[in-house]
């Protein structure tokens, strides 16, 4: 796999949520996305930036321009050293919420790319990593 | 500070959003919405989300919450303009916008708000001179 283009936004204010939209919007587009496929990966990475955000106590968003063989894809990369999260399954669940919002943050996102991927360790931090191919 | 515009038509609150909102400036809007409705005594807010590239989870609550606040208030709430590409993704996300009124554009969203302001009224024959 290849990486065509590597992109990354600090996330330590909430008016980054909106440059990790952006940024996120540019390379949708360059990657030759639909009007809807960009507007499905441009709302999974302002849950996921916000998540960062809040619950991460802020981090990074690394947006990547993937070639794999034919296909072209955009993979986002948040990460962050907050206090992490003891119950991946219960956090992804609809509903599930740690005290703001009605808990679509993880699950929503999830729903709109074709790949998804968690690792967090309580102390340590969250990892997500979403895919969305062309 | 930032704010998103409130125009004032009749007994009805206008808000066109044409900026990709952070967080904290859609929580202003909410609560000076809040405020104008009682202030101006209005009877409804129309919310023309047509520039919206994106509607994410925080937005939509906003959007919802306007609505039961607006509600509690005595005034009806109308979105107007929802791009098909958004609308999409935000029943995949999982909201429905439950209980928030939508119309396709302003036109109609207004056509709404009259209706509810007739209705109320509807004892009042200068309201519905054509009934």
């Amino acid at each position: 796999m290849l990486t065509r283009r590597t992109e990354t936004v600090n996330i330590a204010l909430e008016e980054d949520i909106v440059r990790v939209r952006q940024s996120t919007r540019k390379l949708a587009v360059e990657c030759g996305f639909s009007l809807v496929d960009q507007t499905k990966m441009v709302t999974a990475a302002s849950e996921l930036a916000r998540n960062t955000f809040v619950f991460g106590r802020g981090g990074t968003a690394t947006l990547q321009v993937i070639q794999d063989g034919g296909r072209t894809g955009l993979r986002l990369t948040f990460e962050d050293q907050g206090p992490g999260i003891a119950d991946i399954e219960q956090a992804m669940s609809d509903g599930y919420t740690s005290g703001q919002g009605l808990g679509l943050g993880l699950g929503g996102a999830k729903r709109l790319v074709n790949e998804f991927e968690i690792r967090s360790k309580v102390g340590e931090g969250t990892t997500v990593v979403i895919t969305r191919w062309k | 500070m930032e704010r998103i515009p409130i125009l004032k038509m009749g007994p009805f609150l206008l808000v066109t959003i044409q900026v990709d909102m952070h967080d904290r400036l859609a929580q202003t809007l909410q609560d000076d919405l809040a405020e104008r409705v009682v202030k101006d005594g209005s009877r409804g807010v129309l919310i023309d989300i047509s520039s919206l590239e994106v509607v994410d989870s925080f937005i939509g609550r906003m959007l919802a919450r306007i609505a039961s606040i607006s509600r509690i208030l005595d005034a009806e709430t109308v979105v107007v303009g929802m791009q098909p590409a958004v609308a999409i993704t935000l029943v995949e996300l999982g909201m429905s916008l439950e209980g928030v009124k939508t119309a396709l554009n302003v036109e109609k969203g207004m056509e709404i708000l009259q209706r509810s302001l007739g209705v109320e009224t509807g004892g009042d024959e200068n309201a519905h001179p054509e009934n």
